[in-house]
């Protein structure tokens, strides 16, 4: 089992790592899903998945009486699933608004669009 | 007492949501967020308080012990952070009433920055790997939003970039928290502090502190990791660039100075020598890029991460002097930072922009030009202004530990601060003013501007005339990072 988890998720790497080399945008954010989703995965192998018995205590006992799963990695990675969907939304709409602004995706093209003239303009936002 | 932790946290997460309320009160969320302020510097410093006479302060959230729970631990170091963020919190406040539009306002500034300090607050506090993660999300989500919010080509360029490279960072400390979850069993920082020595294979530990490394290296703005600083940070709104400039890179530095005393001390690992020669390139490099701008909050920008070159050195050597060194260099650096910052905003109000091109003349408003004097001179490390004392105790520990070409670079970039110090003093204030401008200069300067300015002026001026009792409070927090036993005691108790 980890074996597996553990190629998957070096595959899922070096996927996100080439994505996320491009220099567009778009190209970007599913890199950084497929990293993110990559990372919990690794979490969740490091929780040692070797059982799938739930984390339960038969009443009348104090502790577990057989090995159970981890339930902890679990917690770790919803809580890391949650937080990454919100930047994920962010980045998205981020991402929409620099190509309607900048008219491009393509970071480099972003880069020399305009050097330098924007920042030092006089006054940079329109005050009301 | 323990309870009062809480408060920095809770504080302006309350006061967030008040400010939601009273969205389209732009008065009642400005004297909330007053108020707010307020309690949140108090509470910093009653932390800080009971935290010197009583010792380390732990609170178990939920009544669930460490390592099981979440514990919210305060040390000398953490109670400092927090005061000082109350500082700069409560000088931004002030100060936005006068700077942020009823635009920006009406985008949800004051919940936005209520959320980022509460996030900040949350980091220094956090005793908890996983939860300091949390701590730096929320933080994070703050500071994107902050970022934009003007909507400007400016901004968004900068902030592409700045949620990038951030997102990218926060990816390889999720990572190395995993590994460290999987070695140890435990993300209790002071529980790991006594795993993680009895894990067999010292290389798995260093490779996975090499993540931790570069996750808080990049936020912080180290070399090679810093180019996404002064590609945003000087976009935003004065206020909202004072309190990113203030705070958000040093919390970075926090966290290295935490990762490498608690969970990884320096030693065995071959990483003090890397984070040593980090430094001082991270000084070099800094210093020289600000060189090479002519916009006044670029040049800040690039000072910034020389900066964080001195406070990394002071972590890299490693002695209690050191140590001492970057506490009480963050603490001067916070303030002076924040300020300049903030003062740039008084000069573009003036001459009506950031480019030094455009503006001069401005030794005639006497004090204007000796408000940016002091906190300038302070960072460059003129005797007897705060950074003097700063500066001198990191060149004096290098010296102590033999590390005579790092105290040289540190003397030397001191040199070349006050190069660029001078390069804004000779174009904005001795050059006349450009006459082919007709830019809006405005000839009053809001009151709400001027009276944080003054405050942390005065502010820099007591740390340098009476350094001592902050030296003091840096070096009994020095000595807690060295012998993290107490932390570890306090925190975990009995169950080794």
């Amino acid at each position: 089992m980890e074996t597996v988890l553990a190629l998957l998720t070096g595959t899922m790497v070096a996927g996100s790592v080439f994505l996320m080399l491009g220099k567009n945008l778009v190209r970007f954010i599913f890199g950084l899903m497929l990293a993110s989703n990559a990372v919990n995965l690794l979490i969740f192998a490091a929780g040692r998945p070797d059982t799938s018995r739930p984390p339960l205590i038969p009443q009348g006992s104090l502790q577990p009486v057989a090995a159970v799963a981890n339930s902890l990695p679990q917690a770790l990675i919803l809580t890391a699933i949650v937080i990454g969907f919100a930047l994920l939304a962010f980045i998205f709409i981020l991402f929409l608004r620099a190509y309607q602004q900048l008219g491009t995706v393509d970071t480099e093209a972003m880069t020399n669009s305009e050097s330098g003239n924007q920042d030092t303009a006089p006054s940079e936002r329109p005050r009301p | 007492m323990n309870g009062l932790l809480v408060a920095p946290i809770i504080v302006p997460f309350a006061a967030a949501a008040l400010a939601l309320l009273g969205r389209r009160r732009p008065l009642f969320q400005h004297v909330s967020a007053l108020t707010v302020a307020a309690i949140h510097l108090v509470a910093g410093g009653w932390l800080l308080y009971q935290v010197h006479h009583q010792g380390i302060a732990v609170l178990h959230v939920g009544g669930w012990p460490a390592p099981f729970g979440i514990a919210l631990v305060a040390d000398h170091l953490s109670a400092l952070m927090v005061l000082i963020t109350g500082v700069v919190y409560g000088a931004v406040v002030v100060y936005s009433r006068a700077e942020i539009s009823a635009d920006d306002i009406r985008r949800g500034y004051y919940p936005l920055l209520h959320i980022l300090v509460g996030g900040i607050s949350g980091a220094f506090l956090t005793g908890d790997l996983f939860n300091l993660y949390v701590w730096f999300e929320v933080m994070l989500m703050a500071s994107f939003a902050l970022l934009v919010l003007g909507r400007t080509r400016a901004q968004i360029k900068g902030g592409v970039t700045y949620v990038v490279i951030n997102l990218f960072a926060t990816l390889l400390f999720l990572t190395g928290l995993g590994m460290v979850y999987g070695m140890t069993g435990t993300l209790n920082m002071a529980h790991l502090h006594l795993k993680l020595r009895a894990v067999a294979d010292p290389g798995q530990v260093a490779a996975v502190s090499v993540l931790f490394l570069t996750a808080f290296g990049i936020k912080s703005g180290l070399f090679p990791l810093f180019f996404w600083l002064p590609a945003s940070y000087h976009t935003p709104p004065v206020a909202v660039s004072a309190i990113f400039s203030g705070l958000l890179t040093k919390v970075g530095v926090y966290a290295l100075i935490r990762t490498f005393t608690l969970i990884f001390p320096f030693g065995s690992s071959g990483l003090q020598e890397l984070v040593l020669a980090a430094a001082a390139l991270t000084m070099i490099t800094g210093v020289l890029g600000a060189a090479a701008q002519s916009d006044i909050r670029r040049i800040l920008s690039f000072h910034i991460i020389s900066q964080v070159g001195y406070m990394v050195l002071g972590l890299g050597l490693f002695t209690p002097l050191a140590l001492a060194g970057a506490v009480f260099y963050l603490l001067h650096h916070i303030v002076v930072k924040a300020n300049l910052f903030l003062i740039s905003g008084l000069i573009r109000q003036r001459g009506g922009s950031f480019a030094l091109k455009r503006i001069g003349g401005m030794y005639a408003r006497g004090l204007l030009a000796l408000l940016f004097f002091i906190p300038a001179f302070s960072l460059a490390g003129f005797p007897p202004l705060s950074g003097f004392w700063a500066k001198m105790i990191l060149i004096r520990s290098s010296l102590d530990s033999g590390q005579f070409v790092l105290a040289g670079v540190a003397a030397a970039v001191g040199l070349l601060t006050v190069y660029s110090m001078t390069k804004i003093w000779n174009e904005a204030f001795w050059k006349p003013m450009p006459t082919t401008e007709t830019a809006i200069v405005q000839n009053r300067v809001s009151v709400w501007m001027t009276a944080p300015v003054v405050a942390l002026v005065l502010l820099t001026v007591c740390i340098g005339f009476w350094p001592e009792p902050f030296v003091q409070l840096a070096r009994t927090a020095a000595e807690e990072l060295l012998d993290p036993m107490a932390y570890v005691y306090t925190v975990v108790g009995e169950m080794r």
